[in-house]
């Protein structure tokens, strides 16, 4: 499909595509929502199965489903400190629903959701919303006291406080725009080399030895996508508890 | 007293897990510090800030009808939120962990 009349089309694996038929076309189901539904189910069913036996000694399922509680938890602990257990559901549920994104759109015949900015905006205004009107219901008018710093000279509010407001406002373009750039650039690199794979194989005798290169490349850079997986997610996570904790501590 | 078995040692933890006493301050468990992520973080920030400050000029001018003085203005403050986000990703507010 890539290399049909012998060009590149990196970009058509980011097309939505309504799925379940006429159903589906008219209250606009495409594959992303479907692919949304099957990480939530399988987050679920990795909870779910992962705490169902409570083993002293814990099985593979269990130990896997620890293993991301409490990678969470020490993050969200250590960055925002013992006020922020109340948080946790709210990262756990943005980096598994990330995390399970990023790595899903890595399976053939996949569409990585995490790879629209509608998407990723999306939660990313939601950590905007949260941790704003967590600080406003924290610390009330004092918030505002976050837009002008203390001892700064007070004729200096016209310029501080539009900066501040400004930087405060980019924070949910820059964590949206940081995990759709990274999806979309892994997506079409493997893409654009799967093409080439294609396209060399073709040329005869030597093309089969040449495809060697691009796919030994592809392979790499799959590797090299499940690290930014879950880096992606892990520095979605970590960003969301930095915010938290400036709207708890307030500095 | 110390016992044998490391008893205060645990207990020690174990409070300081149920937040009980205060945390002790670590250090940097933050960000991935490799060049390319510093880079490509410190390239969103300042581009982010900038597409935000000309979002909300050019959205005023939409509104006031001023275009483009309110556009130029706000490029501009976008521009120093910009070196603002890049400067507090280096030196963070003080009291705040990275």
């Amino acid at each position: 499909m890539a290399a049909e009349g012998k060009t590149i089309d990196a970009l058509s694996q980011f097309e939505l595509i309504p799925v379940l038929g006429p159903v589906g076309r008219a209250v606009g189901f495409s594959q992303s929502n479907a692919h949304m539904l099957l990480a939530v189910g399988l987050v679920s069913l990795l909870m779910l199965a992962g705490i169902r036996k409570r083993a002293l000694v814990p099985g593979r399922l269990q130990a896997a489903s620890e293993m991301f509680y409490e990678f969470i938890e020490n993050l969200v602990t250590g960055q925002v400190g013992h006020e922020g257990k109340k948080y946790f559901p709210f990262v756990f549920a943005l980096f598994m629903f990330v995390l399970f994104g990023n790595l899903i759109g890595l399976l053939p015949y996949a569409f990585t959701y995490t790879s629209h900015i509608a998407v990723t905006l999306g939660l990313a205004a939601t950590v905007f919303f949260v941790t704003t009107i967590v600080a406003l219901a924290l610390h009330g008018k004092k918030f505002f006291g976050y837009f002008f710093p203390e001892g700064a000279p007070l004729w200096l509010a016209p310029i501080i406080v539009p900066v501040e407001l400004v930087s405060y406002l980019s924070r949910p373009i820059s964590l949206s725009v940081r995990l759709f750039a990274n999806m979309v650039a892994g997506h079409v690199l493997l893409k654009v080399f799967a093409t080439f794979v294609v396209l060399l194989g073709g040329l005869g005798m030597i093309g089969p030895v040449a495809a060697l290169l691009p796919l030994s490349v592809n392979v790499l850079l799959v590797g090299f996508e499940i690290l930014v997986a879950f880096l992606q997610a892990y520095v979605f996570a970590i960003l969301t508890c930095i915010y938290l904790h400036d709207a708890v501590h307030l500095h | 007293m110390e016992h044998r078995d490391g008893f205060d040692d645990r207990l020690r933890k174990a409070r300081t897990r149920q937040g009980l006493d205060p945390e002790p301050v670590k250090g940097t468990g933050g960000l991935p510090t490799g060049p390319w992520g510093i880079g490509f973080r410190a390239g969103v920030e300042v581009v982010s800030a900038l597409v935000v400050g000309a979002a909300i000029g050019f959205g005023l001018d939409r509104w006031l009808g001023t275009f483009p003085w309110l556009f130029l203005v706000f490029f501009v403050v976008g521009g120093a939120a910009g070196v603002l986000n890049i400067y507090r990703l280096f030196n963070p507010r003080p009291g705040a962990r990275p």
